[in-house]
């Protein structure tokens, strides 16, 4: 006997047409002054308005189209009932325990693959621009998801503790007094060559010690108040840098600031460099290289601290704290330890990540800590899903990445003109993603908890279920 | 004496500008219960509609006085429509499906939302500075002591005059409307208002326009006052308006009017007496100052905490 289908209501096209009528109307009212309308300056300064009915028309026209395929696409569906069966493992788990080490051998081996496609000059686009740029936001991802996934401490400054760290490795690598001391007790070369690798870890400290004192007087606030005060809080440190001309530089930065040698051999054309050491042919494609590396190494280190502080008492401590502050209290756990401990470690990656930035740059300013970048950073830990490390790799490569690829979409020009250009849209698409992926997935690319404790086997928590705390 | 009262009365004209974005902040987080961080942006384009509407009706009806006066009369009104649209359309599309969500949710979309706002007016408009002629030039002086002149301008008067009066429209709304005892309800308890027939979706859009409204007001006026406008201008007043309702208790809405008047208050004083690059690490301090040590604000309610 045949199941009969049970039947679905016809699409009501004349409603789905209203629909879209409305929203076309409400776009038209957005959009008629500050598309429709372009303000521009002529040559002697005169401000003129120049109407672009033609893009104002498709913006409607799109949305009127829009509005009605969701529409019917909803329409169509309204009737299904989807069913959705639990995984025994869910199958984010599996990919987390499968597919980490080959990721993490590809990434080992993804410059020399590159090098091997695109020759010595066209990798260190790839290396540079998409891997190393990938991999510092990965990393600062995981660092911040020790105090926003794990802590559940909302952090909308994290950037300061990333300038913290750039800042301290500049000033001291490019300070005279550093030099002529470190000179005068272990001989002229050995600082420029090794100044990387002695300040990393002062870096990294100095950041952990103002994330303490930063981390001190908030310790009573909580959810949106504290994102707030963090907020202000990266301002603040911003301001200063920029406004505190004799200690930082200002606007204009810390230029020439050294770059990281190969543990003492530098990356330079020079009879003892790099190239020459290893008897290779000097190209600058080797330190892009050894940089990949140190960042890949910095982000493995995070991952495997972050992953097995999750199992020690303070990580617990943590989990605890973010699912309930009270009964935490309640239970004996000194939650301003827990939270102290959350915000320095937290820091210290983020300096560390700081230090490698001002490394590779070479040049450091404070435009590069603006709070866009804070709020990217928090993007990229929401968006994978809170305490997913997997989560941060695939919102870091989609965010990051798929930015950064827009650069490369010249080609458009050839069907929208010579004046498009791509990357300027790149913010536009940034905020785009951002609303639209907490409305597909307010949890997150990867929702689910793998728990730290278990009896007999272990479950993998969905969190849908779990009851977010008053961090 | 007279270099402070002179930088009293900029101080004011600033702080109503921030209490009216303020309010915004104040009413949504009363309602609820969420930084709307995108307010800050809708503020930043209504000054933008504003501007393209008062070039607009000067290219048509010309430069004179009372052209001029029309077209600031003509830009206030649609920008405040304008802006309203804006602020209802975010809140139906970016905001309502994440309401009752997990708590992080909302704040991600707003900031992504902010992200947005600002770039679409960078790509729409430009990122350059777009000035408005001088306009109202002229000021009164008030009095003059040693070749000092405390001088009030008709621009100054102007914003003082229409934010006191749109401030108490405001206030018969909230106060004497069944809209606003709509809304005084919702803020108290929401379930409780949707059982005894309160449309609370409404309800809640209508705060957003509201808000979005009075920001068109003060972007209006920042326009006016500063003869300029560029597509980051949103962020730095969005925060300072942000902690003159923290000050002023947040939910509370004499306090917003109350915050923002001290907010502009210290930001001139400040400026005028110690050191105006230090003018936003100020502001910036007040807010950490008072969420840490007066989370209630001046005029909030302290919060209780329950199990």
């Amino acid at each position: 006997m045949m199941m009969e289908a049970p039947a679905r209501e016809p699409v009501n096209f004349a409603g789905l047409l209203k629909d879209a009528a409305f929203a076309a109307a409400i776009a038209f009212g957005l959009f008629s002054l500050m598309l429709g309308l372009k303000t521009d300056q002529t040559l002697n300064n005169q401000m003129v308005l120049v109407p672009r009915p033609g893009l104002l028309a498709a913006v409607v026209g799109l949305v009127f189209v829009g509005r009605f395929l969701i529409g019917y696409w909803q329409a169509v569906n309204a009737g299904k009932i989807t069913k959705r069966k639990a995984p025994a493992t869910p199958l984010a788990l599996k990919i987390e325990k499968y597919g980490t080490a080959a990721f993490v051998g590809f990434l080992f081996v993804y410059p020399m693959m590159v090098l091997g496609t695109a020759g010595p000059s066209g990798a260190i686009k790839w290396i540079d621009n998409l891997g190393i740029q990938i991999l510092i936001y990965i990393m600062l991802g995981w660092g911040l998801n020790i105090v926003v996934g794990l802590a559940g401490l909302l952090d909308l400054g994290y950037v300061a503790f990333y300038a913290v760290g750039a800042y301290s490795y500049a000033l001291l690598a490019t300070s005279e007094p550093v030099r002529e001391f470190m000179a005068g007790v272990v001989g002229p070369t050995f600082w420029p060559l090794w100044a990387f690798w002695i300040c990393l870890p002062v870096a990294g400290i100095l950041a952990a010690f103002w994330g303490v004192l930063l981390g001190f007087p908030v310790l009573r606030l909580r959810g949106d108040y504290l994102a707030i005060v963090t907020l202000a809080f990266g301002e603040i440190i911003r301001l200063v840098l920029i406004n505190w001309v004799e200690f930082s530089g200002g606007y204009a930065g810390i230029s020439s600031i050294p770059r990281p040698s190969f543990f003492g051999v530098p990356f330079n054309a020079t009879e003892s460099g790099f190239a020459a050491t290893f008897g290779l042919e000097f190209t600058p494609i080797y330190r892009t290289i050894f940089l990949f590396y140190v960042i890949l190494i910095l982000a493995l280190i995070t991952a495997v601290v972050s992953t097995r502080l999750r199992r020690l008492p303070v990580g617990r401590a943590w989990e605890a704290l973010r699912e309930d502050e009270i009964a935490c209290r309640s239970l004996g756990i000194n939650t301003v330890n827990t939270k102290l401990t959350a915000f320095a470690i937290g820091a210290m990656f983020g300096g560390f990540a700081g230090a490698f930035f001002a490394a590779r740059q070479g040049f450091i300013s404070p435009e590069s800590f603006v709070f866009l970048e804070s709020a990217q950073i928090l993007a990229i830990v929401v968006l994978g899903g809170m305490g997913s490390l997997l989560g941060v790799v695939i919102a870091s490569i989609l965010l990051v990445g798929g930015v950064e690829l827009l650069r490369e979409l010249d080609f458009l020009k050839a069907y929208f003109g010579d004046n498009f250009d791509p990357a300027q849209y790149r913010m536009l698409i940034f905020g785009a993603c951002m609303v639209l992926m907490m409305l597909w997935k307010p949890r997150g690319l990867i929702s689910v908890r793998e728990p730290s404790v278990f009896l007999k086997e272990k479950k993998a928590v969905s969190s849908d279920l779990v009851k977010e705390g008053h961090g | 004496m007279e270099v402070f009262v002179q930088q009293l009365i900029n101080g004011v004209t600033l702080g109503a500008v921030y209490g009216l974005i303020a309010i915004g902040y104040t009413m949504v987080f009363g309602i609820i219960g969420m930084v709307n961080f995108a307010h800050g942006d809708v503020f930043m384009i209504s000054a933008f509609v504003a501007l393209i509407c008062f070039m607009a009706v000067t290219a048509l009806a010309g430069m004179t006085g009372g052209a001029v006066f029309l077209a600031l009369l003509v830009a206030l009104i649609v920008s405040m429509i304008v802006t309203s649209l804006f602020s209802w359309t975010i809140e139906r599309v970016a905001y309502r499906k994440l309401r009752g969500s997990f708590r992080l949710a909302p704040l991600i979309s707003a900031i992504g939302m902010s992200i947005l706002l600002m770039n679409f007016v960078q790509v729409a408009q430009g990122a350059r500075n777009k000035p408005i002629p001088p306009i109202m030039r002229d000021t009164i002086s008030l009095f003059e002591k040693d070749g000092f002149v405390v001088a009030i301008s008709y621009k100054q008067i102007l914003i003082i005059l229409v934010t006191a009066i749109l401030l108490g429209i405001f206030w018969y709304v909230v106060q004497k409307t069944p809209l606003g005892r709509a809304q005084r309800a919702c803020e108290q308890d929401q379930k409780m208002a949707a059982l005894l027939g309160i449309n609370v979706d409404r309800t809640i859009a209508v705060t957003f326009i509201m808000g979005a409204a009075l920001a068109a007001v003060a972007g209006t006026m920042f326009l006016t006052y500063y003869g300029v406008v560029v597509f980051s201008d949103g962020f730095v007043p969005g925060v300072k308006a942000f902690t003159a309702a923290v000050l002023g208790g947040i939910g509370s809405l004499p306090g917003a009017v109350l915050g923002g008047m001290l907010i502009g208050l210290i930001e001139t004083f400040w400026s005028a007496y110690f050191s105006i690059d230090y003018k936003d690490v100020a502001a910036f301090s007040i807010l950490a100052i008072v969420l840490i040590f007066m989370p209630q604000g001046l005029l909030g309610k302290p919060e209780v905490e329950k199990v």
